[in-house]
C-alpha cells in the first residue's frame, strides 16, 4: 500500500515561519571576570582575569596554557561553578552559561578546568574482518595492556584464543580448560594472562608464546566468576585474585601457583571481585553485600558494605583504568624494552594523577545490583555510601567508571544506558538506542567516547560531549556478549553468540 | 432440584450401604478380569467399540509413564547445554531439564513444517447474506442496491465515506477497529497493537479491500512497541498476524503474530 506523507499540521506550519536562533554572539557583550581553578587539586591560577563574554573554549585553553607556562600546549575541558553544580563549557561562554541564564556578566564566574588526554580516539565506524575460529560463544575479550595488536577471548568450546589484531589471524589456541573458559584477564605487566573456567579451575599462560605455564589453578568448588590482578605498582610481580560461585575468593601467586589466601566470608556466589590501588580487594555477592578485605593485613576483611537489596552484580573503581593498563601509555611498549621498574614507577605515577582529588587518595567505588539501584561509595572514608543512584527500570548489569573517573556508566537490562557524574553520583543523561538489554559498555583511553554492545546484536558508539549516539555498528548476527576497546584507542573487539570475533576500527 | 442430586442428599442424610466400600474394591479388583472376557468374548460392533476404547487407553498410559520418565532424568547440569552464557548470566536461567530440551526440539521440527502456514488454516466460510444487509433507498424504498457490511471492518487512517449517492457498500463507524490485542507466540506477551493494513481475507479478495476483519484474516499490526530486531540491527515495525476470534462476536479483534 502506498503511504503519502501527511500534510504538515498547523503547529509545524507556525514553527517553520518563526523566526530561527541563530548562533550569533551579540557585538555590544561586555567583558567577564573569571578565575581559574584546577579540578583535581583545587588550586587556583592566576587570580581573577576580565576576558570578553565571548571567549571560546579554544581561547580559554590557550590563556591557561599561557597562565601556566607549559612547553607543549595540554587541551583542556571547562566548566562553571555554579551551586555547587558544574555546568560544562561548550563551544564559547556566551552560548553554553551566559545565554541560557545560568550566570549574567556581571558575576564572577569560577571556571573549573579538567586536563583532556592529549590524543583523540577516533570513533570506530566499520567492522574490519569477522574471524571465525571458535567452536562456541564467545563469553569474554580483553586486550593487551601494552599492545593492541593482542587480544585474547574466552569461549564456550573451553578453549581461550590470542589473537593477532594486525593481520586478523588468530595467534595461539589455548587448550586445557574442560569446560567453557568465562574470564579472561591480562596481567598488568601483560606479561600473563590468566583464565576462569566453568570446570573450578583458573589456568596461567604465557602472553607471549601462548604456552600454558604449569598446572591449572585449583580450590575453588564451583565455576570462576571473575578475574583480577594486583595494581603493578603495589608488587613486582602481582598477584591474582579469583571469585567464584562457592562464595570464596582467592587469592593465588601465579609464580609459586600457590593459593596464598582464601577469603570466605559472603554466603553466596561472589559475583565481581576488584583489586584497589591501595591494596585493597573488594567482592561484590549475591548475599547483598559487598565486602572489602585489606590485603597489607593478611586479608582481613575490613568491611561490609550493605545497603543494597537484591544481588550486586557488578563492581567499578574509579581507578579500574589506569591500573589495567599498568605502566603503559597510549603509545603502547615492547615488553622487553622497559624495564620493570621504570614500569611500576610510571604506573605510580598515573595511578595518583587519576585518585587523588586535593591531594588526597580518593578512590570511589561503584556497585550495580538487581535491585535497579546503583550506589557510589567511598570505602575508605566510610562504609554509608555516597549516594544512591536510581533510575534504572530493570536490573543493571554493569558500571563502568571512565578512565579519568569524571563519569559513572551504567548499562542496563532495560534497553539504556546511563550516564552519572563520576564525583557526586548525580544522574547526567540517559543513552537511548538499544532495543534490546545492554549487557556491556567500555571506555576509549580519552574519555571521550563509548562503546556498548547488546542482546539486540549491535553495538553502539556514544559521544560523551554531546551525549548521543555516534555510530551503530551492526555486524553480528546475534546476542553480543562481550566489548573491549583497545587501550590505544585503535580497534574494538566484540563477540558473541554467532561465534565470530569481530574487530572495528576508524 | 435435578435427579442427581436427590441421590447425593439421600447419601447425605442417610450414608451409603454398609458393605459400599468393600463391593467398590471387589469390583475394580474384578475389572482386569472382566476386561479380559470382553476382549475375548465380544464379537460384531461391540468389539471394534471395545477395542478402540482400549486401544486409546493404552496410548494415554504410554505417553503418561514416559512423560514421569522424562521428567525425573535431569541433565549434567552443564555438559547438555547448548549455548554457552556469560557470568552474569548463569544465574538467571532456569534449570534446564531434558523435557525442556526435547519439547524445544519438537518445537523445532513442528516450526519447520510450520514455515508456510498460518495458525488458522481454515476458516467457515461466510455467505453473502450474513456479511451484507441490504439496506432500501428510494423515495418508496423501492431500490435496494445498498448494502451494509454486518462485520468489523479497518478503514485506514484519513478514511472519508463516499458521497451517499455513491457509496454501495457502507462500513459503519461503530465497527470499524484500529487496534488488535496481538499475542507473541513465543514470548507469550499479548499487546495492544494499532493495526497497519489488511493483507489478505480468506473469505474472499473483496473482503480484503474492504478490510473486514473476520476471522482467520491476515493483517499487518504495528509492532515497533515489541522491540524486534532483524539480522541487521534495525527494528521491525510492520508484522503480520492472524486473527484468532470473530470480532463481530466479541467486540475486540484477538489476533497472533506470525513468526
Amino acid at each position: 500500500m502506498a503511504t503519502v506523507i501527511p500534510p504538515p499540521s498547523k503547529k509545524q506550519k507556525k514553527e517553520a515561519l518563526q523566526v530561527r536562533d541563530v548562533n550569533l554572539i551579540p557585538e555590544d557583550l561586555p567583558n567577564v571576570l573569571i578565575k581559574f581553578q584546577a579540578s583535581d587539586t583545587g588550586e587556583s591560577i592566576g587570580g581573577s582575569i576580565r576576558v570578553p563574554g565571548s571567549i571560546t573554549e579554544k581561547q580559554l585553553e590557550e590563556l591557561l596554557n599561557n597562565l601556566q607556562n607549559e612547553d607543549d600546549p595540554v587541551p583542556y575541558s571547562f566548566s562553571v561553578l555554579i551551586d555547587d553544580k558544574l555546568t560544562d563549557v561548550k563551544d564559547d561562554l556566551y552560548h553554553s552559561i551566559l545565554k541560557p541564564g545560568h550566570k549574567t556578566t556581571e558575576d564572577f564566574l569560577t571556571l573549573v578546568y579538567t586536563p583532556r588526554a592529549i590524543f583523540k580516539v577516533k570513533p570506530i565506524t566499520r567492522s574490519n574482518t569477522a574471524i571465525a575460529g571458535h567452536g562456541s560463544t564467545i563469553l569474554c575479550c580483553s586486550f593487551s595492556p601494552n599492545d593492541s595488536s593482542r587480544m585474547c577471548s574466552g569461549a564456550g568450546d573451553s578453549t581461550a584464543r590470542i589473537w593477532d589484531c594486525n593481520t586478523q589471524t588468530p595467534f595461539k589456541t589455548l587448550q586445557g580448560h574442560t569446560n567453557w573458559v568465562l574470564c579472561v584477564s591480562y596481567s598488568p605487566d601483560g606479561k600473563l594472562i590468566a583464565t576462569g573456567s566453568m570446570d573450578n579451575t583458573i589456568r596461567i599462560w604465557d602472553a607471549k608464546t601462548g604456552a600454558p605455564l604449569g598446572k591449572p589453578l585449583t580450590g575453588h568448588s564451583k565455576w570462576v566468576t571473575s578475574l583480577t590482578w594486583q595494581p603493578i605498582h603495589l608488587d613486582e610481580s602481582p598477584k591474582l585474585a579469583s571469585s567464584s560461585k562457592d562464595g570464596t575468593v582467592k587469592v593465588w601467586d601465579p609464580i609459586s601457583r600457590l593459593c596464598l589466601f582464601t577469603m570466605s566470608g559472603h554466603t553466596n556466589s561472589v559475583s565481581c571481585v576488584k583489586w584497589s590501588g591501595s591494596n585493597i580487594i573488594y567482592s561484590a555477592s549475591h548475599d547483598r553485600t559487598i565486602k572489602s578485605w585489606d590485603m597489607s593485613a593478611n586479608g582481613k576483611c575490613i568491611q561490609t558494605l550493605k545497603s543494597h537489596g537484591h544481588w550486586v552484580n557488578h563492581l567499578s573503581l574509579s581507578t579500574d583504568y589506569v591500573i589495567r593498563k599498568g605502566g603503559f601509555d597510549h603509545k603502547g611498549g615492547k615488553l622487553d624494552s622497559i624495564s620493570s621498574k621504570e614500569l611500576r614507577a610510571k604506573a605510580l605515577q598515573e595511578y595518583e594523577k587519576v585518585a587523588k582529588i586535593n591531594g588526597v587518595i580518593n578512590e570511589r567505588l561503584v556497585s550495580a545490583s538487581d535491585d535497579f539501584t546503583m550506589y557510589l561509595w567511598e570505602p575508605l572514608k566510610s562504609s554509608k555510601p555516597i549516594c544512591r543512584m536510581t533510575g534504572h527500570q530493570k536490573l543493571v548489569n554493569h558500571v563502568n567508571f571512565s578512565p579519568d573517573g569524571r563519569y559513572i556508566v551504567s548499562s542496563s537490562f532495560d534497553n539504556s544506558i546511563k550516564i552519572w557524574d563520576g564525583l557526586k553520583g548525580t544522574f547526567i543523561t540517559t543513552l537511548r538506542g538499544h532495543v534490546a538489554p545492554v549487557y556491556q559498555t567500555s571506555w576509549s583511553a580519552d574519555n571521550r567516547l563509548l562503546v556498548s554492545c547488546s542482546k539486540d546484536t549491535t553495538l553502539k558508539v556514544w559521544d560523551i560531549r554531546s551525549k548521543k549516539l555516534i555510530v551503530d555498528l551492526p555486524g553480528h548476527s546475534d546476542e553480543v556478549f562481550a566489548v573491549d576497546w583497545s587501550l590505544d584507542g585503535k580497534r574494538v573487539a566484540s563477540g558473541g553468540k554467532d561465534k565470530m570475533i569481530r574487530l572495528w576500527s576508524h | 432440584m435435578p435427579q442427581n442430586e436427590y441421590i447425593e442428599q439421600h447419601i447425605k442424610q442417610h450414608g451409603r450401604r454398609l458393605d459400599y466400600e468393600e463391593r467398590r474394591r471387589k469390583k475394580q479388583a474384578r475389572e482386569g478380569h472382566r476386561i479380559a472376557k470382553d476382549a475375548q468374548n465380544l464379537k460384531g460392533w461391540r468389539a471394534k467399540q471395545f477395542a478402540k476404547k482400549r486401544y486409546s487407553e493404552k496410548v494415554e498410559m504410554k505417553k503418561k509413564i514416559k512423560a514421569h520418565q522424562e521428567s525425573k532424568v535431569k541433565t549434567p547440569t552443564v555438559e547438555n547445554h547448548d549455548e554457552a552464557l556469560p557470568t552474569y548470566l548463569l544465574d538467571r536461567q532456569n534449570n534446564n531439564t531434558a523435557k525442556a530440551i526435547s519439547s524445544s526440539i519438537k518445537q523445532k521440527r513442528l516450526e519447520k513444517s510450520q514455515k508456510f502456514q498460518v495458525p488458522l488454516p481454515k476458516v467457515k466460510g461466510i455467505s453473502e447474506e450474513e456479511m451484507f444487509k441490504v439496506i432500501k433507498t428510494g423515495k418508496s424504498k423501492t431500490k435496494s442496491w445498498k448494502r451494509m457490511i454486518t462485520k468489523h471492518t479497518f478503514v485506514g487512517e484519513g478514511f472519508t465515506r463516499r458521497p451517499v449517492k455513491m457509496e454501495r457498500i457502507i462500513r459503519p463507524a461503530a465497527l470499524r477497529q484500529k487496534k488488535a490485542n496481538v499475542t507473541h507466540p513465543e514470548l507469550g506477551v499479548t499487546v495492544f497493537l494499532p493495526i497497519l493494513g489488511v493483507k489478505k481475507n480468506p473469505q474472499s479478495p473483496m473482503y480484503t479491500q474492504l478490510g473486514v476483519l473476520t476471522k482467520g484474516t491476515i493483517i499487518e499490526v504495528n509492532v515497533s512497541e515489541l522491540g524486534l530486531v532483524t539480522a541487521g540491527g534495525k527494528v521491525v515495525w510492520g508484522k503480520y498476524a492472524q486473527i484468532t476470534n470473530e470480532p463481530d462476536r466479541d467486540g475486540c479483534v484477538n489476533a497472533v503474530l506470525l513468526v
